[in-house]
């Protein structure tokens, strides 16, 4: 009785004092990367037993990445805005718009980095136009994001008319991104790296990061510790807006095309990688590297189901019962250290 | 407000100015008109052998319906329709508007039997939901042409055109059954990337594919099912060239996700195999062209037969059979063979393809 009192108290004041908070949940952040990293590495058993000559192969490898790649970076977005308390349901769709925007024929006229820009431009335009909704509309983020997953996909459906966008040859520069390899891995991997590794520093190293949780956490208690609450929540959506740009330089890179179709359902995968990764679904703690190693047992379970040549409604189970048995164990945890 | 954050503040203005600015430039590039001299002639359908039935006769009316383009095949439908119609002076084409919901569909073949044409050329969003309003057009007279996907009610049509799904698996299966029999191949490795699993399209094609090849004593190695859109077989083809390190040949049964497979065959930098597509896009058919994509042939899924259809919706209207058969009518279902296209032939079907 008196612990959980105690208890209850010790969460007052770490509500009340964000760093104290943040020491105490960024290790229970770490102990659940071990949890990850351990899954990740049974999944490899698993590979090396059931296809050795397969599996291990730097190929293979590398494929696996330039898998994560895109909706990885789309990830990194998505961490930032569900530590801010909120979803963004629209980022697949927002994907494809930026993917056919850039694909048409008067941008391709103006060359590949323009056709990049535009990708960029477009995904922060459409996360923006969430941000303000959300910020000063007062709209519910499900709501609103769900509104901009529809429009985006009808817009992108208008652009195109629903056509497939292939990447002109004098435009070859983006496909490069994927075909180019240096040091035996293609650039979009890199780009994909850079994105984790600016968004790790920004998320733990910087004032903008530690206001995240701090809005995430308790939005009251932020407004009350000086932080413009509203402005901080839009600018989280333009940065997972700006992710979605960045994936479709990617995936126009892997596709060699703009469509509206691509990107369909990725916001559920993004989302079921933040979960995993340990990312509270009502903000306030989390981690990228969680994301994204949640993100690549999901990359590596396809791999193995294909290399295996099972049956893709069998993924689809097997993905299913991971998210459900990833929060279970989380709750367990929690659980476990509040008393 | 502390020094830093009046920076900030200036910051977030020039940043969200920065965007504005940037939304209107790239708002000048979302027009997708290609430059005049781009623009593809529209394909004509193989022009009629000249035969006594291209002159003009009666003058028809001839009805069209068909569900909104979700991707170039559909698109190409109602184009190819059109075209065909053109080529008559006899004809008055009068499509309606195009729709992928059922209720608007049922409505508007309703409002072109009021309008009383001759005859209706229909391709239906879903045979048996548009079965009723079609066996309502035959019982006020007017003889229905149903293109492609069948009504299960055979008093709901005068005649069926349609592709032939099995068909396209059987000639994959034979064009890649001859080439490695050719090649004195005894165990190879042959993949097939579906599309939509679930669809019994998918289904006939893959059994047609898998009849095919056992003929020649060889099976599929492995199956994986893509979404029919190019992104999904991107996904898919990568894995499945992780899983065998040395293929031998692949049937992809869409060339709009063949888009896909094909970037990633490209990407893992792969060539000791050749692959089939399906359908027949002109993208497909320029890759065949180039002789040096691994694609090198493509089994037709036509949407020319829309032209097709019209012909026979025309002729029927004038009470003439087709003049290569003995008949005086035209018959009452029509499956047309899937073609394989080849670099040998790629000429001739280039004006057929559709831009997917």
């Amino acid at each position: 009785m008196t612990e959980t009192k105690q208890a209850a108290r010790q969460g007052a004041l770490a509500r009340a004092l964000p760093g104290a908070a943040r020491l105490r949940l960024g290790r229970v952040g770490e102990a659940r990367h071990v949890g990850l990293i351990l899954a990740l590495a049974l999944l490899a058993v698993v590979g090396l037993i059931t296809r050795p000559e397969n599996f291990a192969t730097s190929a293979n490898l590398v494929s696996i990445l330039a898998l994560a790649s895109t909706i990885g970076v789309i990830t990194v977005g998505m961490t930032f805005v569900i530590i801010g308390g909120g979803i963004d349901l629209s980022v697949g769709a927002v994907m494809a718009l930026a993917s056919v925007w850039a694909t048409t024929l008067a941008t391709q006229s103006y060359g590949p980095w323009v056709m990049a820009m535009c990708a960029i431009l477009v995904g922060t335009g459409a996360g923006l136009i969430n941000g303000i909704l959300i910020a000063y509309g007062r709209l519910v983020p499900f709501i609103a994001t769900l509104a901009m997953l529809v429009a985006a996909r009808g817009l992108a459906q208008r652009i195109s008319d629903r056509k497939t966008q292939l990447i002109r040859p004098e435009n070859g520069a983006i496909v490069e991104l994927s075909t180019t390899r240096v040091l035996g891995l293609p650039l979009l991997v890199y780009i994909f790296a850079l994105v984790v590794v600016v968004g790790w520093i920004v998320l733990n190293r910087t004032t903008f990061g530690r206001r995240t949780f701090a809005v995430g956490g308790n939005p009251e208690a932020a407004r009350l510790a000086g932080i413009d609450v509203r402005r901080h929540t839009m600018l989280l959506y333009a940065i997972s807006g700006f992710c979605c740009g960045v994936a479709a330089i990617l995936i126009m890179a892997r596709t060699t095309t703009g469509s509206s179709t691509h990107g369909d359902l990725y916001e559920l995968d993004a989302i079921a990688a933040v979960i995993i990764g340990g990312t509270l679904l009502t903000g306030g703690r989390g981690s990228i590297i969680g994301s994204i190693l949640g993100l690549l047992i999901f990359t590596v379970i396809t791999n193995l189901f294909i290399l295996n040549g099972l049956n893709t409604s069998d993924q689809l189970i097997a993905k299913g019962l991971i998210i459900v048995a990833a929060v279970l164990l989380q709750r367990r945890g929690l659980v476990g250290r509040r008393t | 407000m502390s020094r830093q954050d009046a920076r900030l503040a200036r910051r977030g203005f020039l940043f969200g100015g920065a965007v504005v600015g940037a939304g209107a430039l790239v708002g000048a590039c979302t027009s997708n008109e290609p430059p005049a001299a781009q623009q593809s002639a529209a394909p004509s359908p193989a022009a009629g052998g000249g035969t006594d039935n291209d002159r003009p006769g009666r003058e028809v009316k001839i009805g069209f319906s068909a569900p909104a383009a979700d991707h170039g095949w559909i698109a190409a439908i109602a184009k190819n329709a059109e075209e065909a119609a053109k080529q008559y002076s006899d004809v008055t084409f009068v499509p309606v508007e195009p729709t992928n919901d059922i209720n608007q569909q049922i409505s508007a073949v309703e409002s072109l039997i009021q309008q009383k044409v001759d005859v209706l050329v229909l391709l239906p969003n879903d045979g048996e939901q548009l079965n009723q309003v079609a066996r309502r057009a035959m019982d006020a007279g007017i003889p229905v042409v149903n293109l492609d996907r069948i009504f299960p009610d055979k008093l709901s049509y005068r005649t069926w055109i349609g592709g032939d799904n099995y068909g396209m698996g059987v000639a994959a299966g034979h064009y890649i059954g001859r080439k490695l029999k050719e090649k004195g191949v005894t165990d190879p490795v042959i993949l097939e990337i579906q599309g939509i699993a679930t669809l019994p399209l998918t289904q006939e094609r893959s059994k047609g594919f898998e009849d095919a090849l056992r003929a020649y004593g060889y099976r599929v190695t492995a199956r994986q099912d893509a979404q029919f859109t190019v992104e999904s077989g991107t996904e898919v083809a990568t894995n499945l060239l992780q899983a065998h390190k040395k293929i031998d040949a692949i049937w992809n049964h869409d060339d709009d996700q063949g888009v896909g497979v094909l970037a990633a065959i490209k990407e893992a930098g792969r060539n000791e195999f050749f692959m089939v597509g399906g359908a027949g896009s002109a993208n497909a058919m320029r890759e065949i062209q180039s002789g040096t994509s691994v694609l090198e042939c493509t089994v037709t899924y036509s949407p020319t037969m829309a032209g097709s259809a019209v012909k026979l919706a025309r002729l029927i209207a004038q009470g003439k059979g087709m003049s290569d058969l003995v008949e005086h009518q035209v018959p009452q279902s029509i499956t047309l063979a899937s073609e394989t296209i080849t670099k040998d032939n790629v000429e001739q079907y280039l004006p057929l393809g559709f831009e997917s």
